[in-house]
C-alpha cells in the first residue's frame, strides 16, 4: 500500500494534471483500455471514477460523475437528501447489484481494473472495499462472532489463535476492545449505538480492506458517540482510504481532507475540504454550505 | 387558549372505541364457547373407550399351544362358571358374553407363556361390546331388549359375574395395540396411528426441504420477472386448492402412472407433501422477508457471497418462522382425510403396517370409517380417536410455540 502523502495544494495540482491526462486519453479514443503509461500522480488515487451514470429503472440518479478518491485520506460526499451521494458510494463496492432495477454505466478504476467489468469477482472486491452503514447493523451473534465472521469466510486465519488475534486487533483498531474485552461472548446487539457502530467498523477492518466506505456512519448516534467515531475515522485514514457520506457540514469539515458536493445527481464541485468550505466556486455549493438550502 | 374542537365529537369517538372492544370481546368469548363445547362433548363421549370390560375365566392351558381349539377352551370355561346352563339356546347366549376375539387372546397368552402349558389359570378376557355398553351405562337394564341387545338371562349372568368380582372395567390396551376389526371391543387405532406416522414422516422428508429451498430461491435469488410473479401467484393458488384434488392427482400420477402400491403411507405422504409444500413456501417466504435487509447488506459488505449471506445469517433468523409454518402445515396434513380416500388409504386394515409400503389407514380416515359403523360401541371409539388426533395436534402446536420461543432473536 502506498503510504506516500503530500500536502493538498500540490496534490490538487497533480490531480488536475491527472484529469487532463485522462481527458487527453479519451480524446485519442484510447480510454478506457488505459494503454497510456500511468503517470505518478494516479498512484495517489485509490479509486478513479470516470463518467459514471446510474439509473434506477427509468430514473437517472447520477449524471456523468468523474471523481478521484485519494489514498489514505478521508473523502466526504456532501449534498442534500436524494442528491445521489449514497448511490455513488454504493457503486464503489457494487452494493447496488442488490437492487435489480439499478443500471450502471461508466468506469470505476481500482488497481487498473474496472470494478464494473464482468471479470470482477464481487465477493473479492467487497473484501477489499469494506462498508459501514448508516444504522449500526451487527449480526445478532456474539461480539466475537461479529468480527470473526469475515476473516473466517475469507480464510484469513489458519487457526484459532490467529483468529483470536485478528479479532482482538480489529477491536483495538476500532477503539472498542477495552470496553468489550470482558464480554466478547455477549450479543453484539446488546451494545450501545456508538459501540455497535464501532463493532461494525471492527467487522469491516477485520477482513483487511484497502478502502472503507461509510454511509452516514454517525447519523443514528448521539454527539458523544459521534465524536468517538470521528476520532476513530481520523486514526483509520493512516491505514485505509475512507469515503464517507455525511449530512453534517461540520463533520465533513472536521474529518475529511477532500470534499465532493453532489446536487440533483450531479457532481457540482470537488476539491480539498479547506478549499470547498473556504471558497466554494459554485453558487449551489455556497448556498448549501452556508445553510441556505438543503 | 380555548379548545375549539367539538366535545360531542370526542364523546362519539370514545363510544365507538368502547363498542369495538365489546364486540371483540364477544367474538372471542363465542369462539372459546364453541371450542369448549366441542372439546367437552368429545371428551365426554370418548373417554369411556379408554376402558374395556373384561371377564375373568378359569382356563386350563393346553400342553401344546398350537394344536388346541381355543374357541372350545373359552366355551368350556364359560360352562364351568355357569354349570346349570344346559339348553342349546341359552348356551349360545352364554358364549356371547365374551368377545369372539377372546379365543385369540388365550392363544396369544399360551404362546407367550409356554412354561405355563397344562396349568389352570385365571385369565381376563375381553367381554363382548354389548356387555361393555351395559357396564359403561351406554345402555340401561331398563331399556328394551332390542335396544340393549342383551337377554334377561345374560343380564343376570353379568350381575353374578360382577358380584363374584369376575367382571370389571380395565385399561383398554386393545385400543392402542390392535388394528381395525368388525368387533368394536377388539378394534384399535394402532394401524391408523402407524399409517399416520409413516405418512407424516414421508410428508416432512419431502415437503420441508423442497418447500424451504423453493422459498429461499424465490425470495432471495430469483430475479423479479413476470415468470417469478406467475409462479408466486400459482403457489398461492396451490395452497387454496381443495385437498381432494390433490388426492385425485396422487391417484392419477402416483398410482396409475408410477404404479406405486395402493393404500401405502408412501403415497399418502407424497400426496400430503404436495398439499403442505405451498404452505411451507408461503410462510417460509414471509419469514425470510421479515429478516431486515440490513443483515443481508452487512454480510454482503464484508464479502460474503449471496449463498453465504443467506445460509449464515438470513435463514437462521427466519428459522423460527419457517419451522412454525412447517408444523402448522404438518398439523393440517395429519388431520387431512379427503386426499387419502382417493389413494385407497380408506381400507379396512387389520394388520399394523410395518413400513411405508404396507397397506395402512390414517387417524382421520379411521374416524370416518368408524363414524359410519352401526355398532354402538364404535361411537365412543370414534370420539376417542378424535381425542387422540386432537392431542397430537395440540402437541404439534405446542412444539411450534416452543421452537419459536427458543430460536427467537432479539434485535
Amino acid at each position: 500500500m502506498n503510504s506516500l502523502t503530500i500536502s493538498s495544494p500540490e496534490q490538487s495540482g497533480l490531480l488536475h494534471l491527472a484529469n487532463l491526462n485522462m481527458d487527453y486519453a479519451k480524446s485519442m479514443g484510447i480510454a478506457p483500455e488505459r494503454s497510456t503509461p500511468k503517470i505518478i500522480a494516479a498512484d495517489l488515487n485509490r479509486l478513479e471514477v470516470e463518467s459514471l451514470n446510474v439509473w434506477y429503472g427509468e430514473t437517472q440518479a447520477l449524471y456523468d460523475i468523474s471523481l478521484n478518491i485519494p489514498q489514505n485520506q478521508v473523502t466526504a460526499l456532501i449534498g442534500p437528501s436524494g442528491c445521489g451521494k449514497s448511490t455513488f458510494l454504493r457503486c464503489l463496492n457494487r452494493m447496488n447489484d442488490v437492487i435489480e432495477t439499478c443500471r450502471i454505466e461508466g468506469q470505476i478504476w481500482f488497481d487498473d481494473t474496472d470494478i464494473n467489468g464482468s471479470q470482477i469477482d464481487v465477493v473479492g472486491l467487497r473484501a477489499r472495499i469494506g462498508m459501514v452503514f448508516q444504522k449500526p447493523n451487527p449480526f445478532p451473534k456474539s461480539i466475537y462472532e461479529n468480527v470473526a465472521y469475515g476473516p473466517r469466510i475469507h480464510g484469513l486465519a489458519s487457526n484459532r489463535e490467529d483468529l483470536d488475534r485478528i479479532v482482538m486487533e480489529s477491536l483495538e483498531q476500532a477503539r472498542l476492545f477495552d470496553e468489550v474485552k470482558d464480554r466478547l461472548n455477549a450479543p453484539g446487539t446488546s451494545l450501545s449505538g456508538g459501540q455497535q457502530q464501532r463493532l461494525c467498523i471492527a467487522r469491516a477492518i477485520a477482513v483487511k480492506p484497502e478502502v472503507i466506505l461509510m454511509d452516514e456512519p454517525c447519523s443514528a448516534l448521539d454527539p458523544i458517540a459521534t465524536a468517538g467515531i470521528e476520532a476513530l475515522i481520523g486514526d483509520l485514514k493512516d491505514a485505509y482510504t475512507i469515503v464517507m457520506v455525511t449530512h453534517s457540514m461540520q463533520q465533513a469539515a472536521r474529518v475529511s481532507q477532500k470534499t465532493a458536493y453532489f446536487h440533483m445527481g450531479q457532481l457540482v464541485e470537488t476539491g480539498t475540504t479547506d478549499q470547498v468550505f473556504a471558497e466554494p466556486v459554485d453558487a449551489r455549493t455556497r448556498d448549501y454550505i452556508t445553510g441556505r438550502i438543503g | 387558549m380555548t379548545d375549539t374542537r367539538n366535545p360531542a365529537h370526542l364523546r362519539e369517538r370514545h363510544r365507538s372505541e368502547k363498542i369495538f372492544r365489546f364486540a371483540g370481546l364477544g367474538a372471542i368469548t363465542l369462539a372459546i364457547a364453541f371450542l369448549g363445547t366441542l372439546l367437552v362433548s368429545i371428551t365426554l363421549s370418548g373417554y369411556s373407550a379408554f376402558q374395556q370390560t373384561r371377564i375373568q375365566l378359569d382356563i386350563t392351558l393346553p400342553a401344546d399351544p398350537e394344536s388346541a381349539s381355543y374357541q372350545d377352551l373359552v366355551k368350556q370355561a364359560l360352562r364351568a362358571t355357569f354349570p346349570d346352563v344346559s339348553q342349546r339356546r341359552s348356551k349360545k347366549e352364554l358364549y356371547a358374553l365374551v368377545s369372539t376375539g377372546a379365543a385369540y387372546e388365550v392363544h396369544q397368552f399360551a404362546r407367550a407363556n409356554p412354561a405355563r402349558a397344562g396349568t389352570e389359570l385365571e385369565i381376563w378376557l375381553t367381554a363382548s361390546d354389548n356387555v361393555d355398553m351395559l357396564i359403561k351405562g351406554k345402555v340401561l337394564v331398563d331399556d328394551e331388549a332390542a335396544v340393549r341387545r342383551l337377554s334377561d338371562r345374560q343380564i343376570s349372568w353379568i350381575e353374578q359375574l360382577t358380584t363374584a368380582n369376575r367382571l370389571e372395567k380395565q385399561f383398554n390396551s386393545n385400543f392402542f395395540s390392535n388394528g381395525d376389526s368388525r368387533e368394536p371391543e377388539v378394534s384399535g387405532i394402532a394401524a391408523a396411528l402407524a399409517g399416520s406416522f409413516f405418512s407424516l414422516i414421508i410428508c416432512l422428508i419431502l415437503a420441508f426441504p423442497l418447500g424451504v429451498m423453493a422459498a429461499i430461491y424465490l425470495e432471495e435469488f430469483a430475479p423479479k420477472t413476470w415468470l417469478t410473479s406467475l409462479i408466486e401467484v400459482n403457489i398461492n393458488n396451490l395452497a387454496a386448492v381443495p385437498s381432494i384434488v390433490f388426492g385425485l392427482l396422487g391417484l392419477a400420477i402416483f398410482l396409475n402412472l408410477f404404479e406405486l402400491p395402493r393404500s401405502a403411507p408412501l403415497v399418502g405422504g407424497m400426496v400430503l407433501a404436495l398439499m403442505t409444500m405451498p404452505t411451507i413456501i408461503i410462510t417460509g417466504r414471509a419469514s425470510l422477508k421479515a429478516v431486515p435487509p440490513s443483515i443481508r447488506e452487512a454480510a454482503l459488505a464484508i464479502g460474503a457471497s449471496k449463498v453465504q449471506s443467506v445460509f449464515h445469517h438470513v435463514l437462521p433468523l427466519a428459522m423460527p418462522g419457517v419451522l412454525t409454518g412447517t408444523i402448522i402445515g404438518m398439523a393440517r396434513a395429519i388431520g387431512e382425510t379427503a386426499p387419502l380416500l382417493m389413494i385407497g388409504m380408506v381400507a379396512f386394515i387389520v394388520d399394523v403396517p410395518k413400513g411405508i409400503l404396507d397397506p395402512a389407514t390414517a387417524l382421520p380416515v379411521q374416524v370416518f370409517l368408524w363414524a359410519d359403523s352401526p355398532e354402538r360401541a364404535f361411537e365412543e371409539r370414534t370420539a376417542a380417536t378424535i381425542i387422540i388426533l386432537l392431542v397430537f395436534l395440540m402437541a404439534m402446536n405446542l412444539v411450534a410455540v416452543i421452537l419459536r420461543r427458543k430460536f427467537e432473536t432479539r434485535w
